[in-house]
C-alpha cells in the first residue's frame, strides 16, 4: 500500500556535507556543555575540525549530480558551489568571532552551535529540490542569525537589532510561505522538477491556476527579497547590521545573503523559467519586475551609503547595493538560453563578495573597542602611518567592493554585466555600471582617510592573531579570484554544466 | 450567483443581533436593581479578590511555557507515523528513532543548562 | 456538503491581511509576534483547502507542508519571546516604537 523507501534509496553519500555538518552542530552544543567557561576556544577548535571536514567531503562529491532523500535534495554543481561559499565564510567568520567573543564579553559556546546551524541551513537551501526543504532550510538558516543578532545580552542596541531582523525576518517567512501555497495550489506538488514540468500546461490553458502561479512566485519573490535585502523590502538590514555584534553582522551579510540568491536562482532557473506571459515567448513574465527591482536596489543601495558616518551601516548599505548587482543576474536568468551564464556570473560574484565582504568586516572589526564603538568612518583616519599592512588591506577590499580591475570585484561584476547584456537588459547593465561608478565614492572616501587625512592611527587592538588569520585568507581569496579568474570560473565550469542544465 | 440567495442570511445577522441586544438588556430594564458593594462583587458571597487581576507572573513560567510549547509541537510528527507504522516497517522505525535522538539531543541541552529547575 | 475553495481562499487571504496589518501597525511586540502566527495560520488553511480539492488524492503534500508550518512557527515564537523578553528587562517596555536606538 505504501511505497517503503529503503536507507539505501536515501543516497545519503552526496548529501554528506550538509547532514554531516547539522548532525556535527548538536555534537558542538553537547560537548560545549562539557567545555569550562574559560576554555571556550576548545568550542571554536572543534567547529573549526567540524567545517573543514564538511568543506574536504563537499569537494569529493562536488560533482556527483545526483538527487537525494526522496529528491528533495539535488547534489549538483550548483549546491556544491553554494556549499563552498557557505562554509568558507562560516570558517572566517569562526576566525573572525573567537577573539572578539572575548574581548567584548559575549563569549558562548551556543554561538558557534548556532553559526553552525545557520551555515547548515544555506547549504541545505542550496540543494532544496522542494519548497518544503527551501521554507525548511530558511529557517534553520534565519533563527539562529536572529539569536546570534541579539546575544550581546543587555545591550540594548543588539536586542533591538535581533527584534528587528526577528519580526521582519517572520514577516518575510510568512510571505514566502503564502507563496508557496499558491504554488501548490495551483500545481498540486512542491517538487521543484515537477512543478516546472507542469508549468507549460498552466501557461497554456490561461486558467485560475495561472493567477495563482504568479501571484505565488511573486509572494516569494517578496519573500526572499527580505531575506536577501532588496529595495523595497530593505528597511531592517542597516539596523540590523549596525546593532548585531560585528562577526554576526559578517557572517549574515554574505552567508544569509548566498542562501536567499541560492533559493531564488534554484526557483527560477529550475522551477519557473517558462512562466511566461505567452506560450513561446523567450522571455519569463517576472524578468521586467526582477530587473525594476535590481535597478532600484543598486540606485538606492549605492546613493543612500554615500550619507553615511557608520562604516557598519555603510557596509549595509552596500550590501543592499551588490544584492541589487546578483539580482540583476536573476533577472538574467529570465530570458531563455542566458540561464546558465547568468547563474555563473551570480555565483562566482557571491564568491568574490563573501572574501571581500568578509575582508571588510575584519579590518572593522580590528578597529573596534571592547564597548562596541570605534566603527565611525573618522576612525580610519592616519591607520596607514599606524598599521600599514591592514590599511592596504582594506583598501584593496573597498577596491574590490568597487569593481576595480585586477581584483575579485571586478571579475564578478564584468561577468554580471556580460550576462544582462546577452539576455537584453542593456538598460539595467548601463545603470549597474553607472551605480559602480557611484560607489567609487564611498569606498575611496575611506581610502582617503586611511593614507591622505591626518589623525594618530588607530592602534588596532582588535587586529589579534586569529582576527588576522580571517584577514589573510579573505585577501588570499580576493586577489586570487582578481588575478586569476579563471581558476574560479574553471572550477564552476568543469562542475556545474552537467549538474545544473 | 445571485444576491438575493443570501438573504436569510442576512435576516439571520438582524434577527441575531436584536435578540442578543433585547435579551442581555430585558433583565436590568424590567428587573429590579438593588446593587450593593457585595452584591457587585466578583464572586458573591465567596472569597474577597486580593489585589488587581492582572498580576506580573515571574519570568520562569515563560520558560517552562516555551520549552513546553517546543516538546508538544513535535509531536504533530509521531502523529502521522504511528497511523502508518505497521506499513513502515523497519525503516519508519530507524527514521522515527533519529528524530526522537534529536530531540533528547534538545531536553540534554536544556537539562544540564538548568532551565528545568525551579530554583 | 463542502463549501468551494474560493471560499476557503477568501478566509485564508483575510486572515493573511488582518495579520500583515497587524504585524505593521501593532505597537506591542507580544501583539505583533500574535499578528504573525496569524500569517503563518492563514497559510496553513490554504495549504489544506488545496490538498483537499486538489486532483492528487494518494499524496498528503498539503498536509505534511502544514504541519512543517506549524512547528517551525512555533520554534519562531520561542526564539521571539526570548528576545522579547531580553528587550522587556533591558528595557521595561515592549512597545514596538519604544525600540528605536537605530535609525537611519
Amino acid at each position: 500500500m505504501i511505497d517503503v523507501p529503503s536507507i539505501a534509496d536515501l543516497n545519503l553519500t552526496v548529501t554528506f556535507p550538509a547532514v554531516f555538518l547539522a548532525l556535527f552542530t548538536m555534537v558542538v552544543l553537547i560537548v560545549d556543555l562539557f567545555i569550562p567557561k574559560d576554555r571556550k576556544i576548545r568550542t571554536a577548535h572543534l567547529t573549526l575540525g567540524g567545517l573543514v571536514v564538511a568543506f574536504v567531503w563537499n569537494v569529493l562529491v562536488f560533482d556527483s549530480n545526483q538527487t537525494a532523500l526522496g529528491g528533495m535534495y539535488i547534489a549538483d554543481s550548483f549546491s556544491g558551489f553554494i556549499n563552498f561559499i557557505a562554509l568558507t565564510a562560516a570558517i572566517i567568520t569562526c576566525f573572525l568571532s573567537v577573539d572578539y567573543l572575548k574581548r567584548t564579553g559575549i563569549e558562548q559556546g551556543e554561538f558557534y552551535s548556532l553559526l553552525l546551524f545557520s551555515t547548515a541551513g544555506v547549504m541545505f537551501m542550496g540543494a532544496a529540490s522542494d519548497l518544503i526543504v527551501v521554507f525548511i532550510a530558511l529557517e534553520i538558516l534565519s533563527i539562529p542569525l536572529y539569536v546570534m543578532a541579539a546575544m550581546r545580552y543587555r545591550d540594548a542596541k543588539s536586542e533591538e537589532s535581533g527584534l528587528k531582523y526577528f519580526i521582519l525576518g517572520a514577516f518575510a517567512s510568512a510571505f514566502f510561505l503564502y507563496g508557496a501555497a499558491l504554488v501548490y495550489g495551483a500545481t498540486g506538488t512542491t517538487s521543484l522538477p515537477e512543478i516546472f514540468a507542469s508549468v507549460e500546461g498552466i501557461v497554456a490553458t490561461d486558467s485560475g491556476a495561472r493567477l495563482y502561479l504568479v501571484l505565488g512566485a511573486a509572494l516569494i519573490f517578496v519573500g526572499l527579497g527580505f531575506k536577501v535585502a532588496v529595495v523595497p523590502f530593505h528597511m531592517w538590514t542597516p539596523d540590523v547590521y549596525e546593532g548585531a555584534p560585528t562577526p554576526v553582522t559578517a557572517f549574515m551579510s554574505v552567508a544569509a545573503k548566498a542562501g536567499g540568491f541560492a533559493a531564488l536562482l534554484r526557483l527560477m532557473v529550475i522551477a519557473l523559467p517558462e512562466l511566461t506571459a505567452n506560450i513561446g515567448d523567450t522571455i519569463a513574465i517576472w524578468q521586467t519586475t526582477i530587473a525594476i527591482v535590481a535597478a532600484a536596489t543598486m540606485i538606492l543601495g549605492n546613493f543612500v551609503a554615500i550619507v553615511q558616518t557608520n562604516v557598519k551601516r555603510m557596509l549595509a548599505y552596500s550590501s543592499i547595493a551588490h544584492a541589487g548587482y546578483i539580482l540583476m543576474g536573476v533577472a538574467a536568468v529570465g530570458t531563455i538560453g542566458v540561464a546558465e551564464e547568468a547563474t555563473r556570473a551570480a555565483l562566482i560574484y557571491m564568491l568574490a563578495y563573501t572574501f571581500t565582504n568578509l575582508g571588510a568586516f575584519a579590518v572593522v572589526m580590528a578597529l573596534e573597542k571592547d564597548d562596541g564603538s570605534g566603527t565611525q568612518i573618522a576612525d580610519f583616519k592616519g591607520l596607514s602611518r599606524s598599521r600599514p599592512l591592514l590599511a592596504v588591506m582594506m583598501a584593496f577590499f573597498m577596491l574590490s567592493l568597487t569593481g576595480v580591475p585586477t581584483t575579485a570585484g571586478f571579475i564578478g561584476k564584468f561577468l554580471l554585466f556580460g550576462a544582462a547584456l546577452e539576455a537584453g537588459l542593456v538598460l539595467l547593465t548601463i545603470i549597474g555600471v553607472l551605480t559602480s561608478v557611484v560607489s567609487a565614492y564611498y569606498y575611496v572616501r575611506i581610502i582617503v582617510n586611511m593614507y591622505l587625512e591626518d589623525g594618530e592611527g588607530d592602534p588596532a587592538e582588535g587586529a589579534t592573531q586569529y582576527l588576522n588569520y580571517a584577514t589573510y585568507a579573505a585577501f588570499a581569496g580576493t586577489l586570487i579570484i582578481g588575478l586569476f579568474p579563471f581558476l574560479a570560473v574553471n572550477l564552476l565550469d568543469t562542475m556545474m554544466i552537467a549538474g545544473l542544465f | 450567483m445571485a444576491l438575493q440567495q443570501f438573504a436569510p442570511i442576512a435576516a439571520l445577522i438582524i434577527l441575531a443581533v436584536v435578540l442578543t441586544f433585547i435579551i442581555s438588556n430585558i433583565s436590568t430594564i424590567f428587573g429590579p436593581s438593588n446593587n450593593t458593594s457585595r452584591k457587585t462583587a466578583p464572586y458573591e458571597s465567596g472569597m474577597q479578590p486580593i489585589g488587581v487581576g492582572m498580576r506580573r507572573m515571574p519570568v520562569k513560567f515563560y520558560l517552562i511555557g516555551v520549552l513546553f510549547i517546543l516538546f508538544d509541537i513535535e509531536v504533530i510528527f509521531f502523529l502521522p507515523w504511528a497511523v502508518v507504522f505497521r506499513d513502515l516497517g523497519f525503516y519508519g522505525l530507524a527514521v522515527m528513532g533519529l528524530f526522537f535522538f534529536i530531540l533528547t539531543i534538545g531536553l540534554i541541552y536544556e537539562w544540564k543548562k538548568g532551565a528545568l529547575e525551579w530554583e | 456538503m463542502i463549501p468551494p475553495l474560493w471560499m476557503f481562499l477568501t478566509v485564508a487571504a483575510a486572515l493573511f491581511s488582518i495579520g500583515a496589518f497587524g504585524v505593521l501597525a501593532r505597537k506591542n511586540a507580544v501583539a505583533v509576534l500574535m499578528s504573525v502566527e496569524l500569517m503563518l495560520n492563514a497559510v496553513n488553511i490554504n495549504l489544506v483547502a488545496f490538498w483537499r480539492f486538489g486532483e492528487t488524492a494518494p499524496s498528503v503534500i498539503g498536509q505534511s507542508f502544514a504541519a512543517f508550518v506549524l512547528v517551525i512557527a512555533a520554534a519562531e515564537a520561542a526564539v521571539g519571546l526570548a528576545i522579547i523578553i531580553a528587550i522587556y528587562r533591558t528595557r521595561q517596555s515592549v512597545v514596538v516604537d519604544d525600540v528605536d536606538m537605530l535609525k537611519w
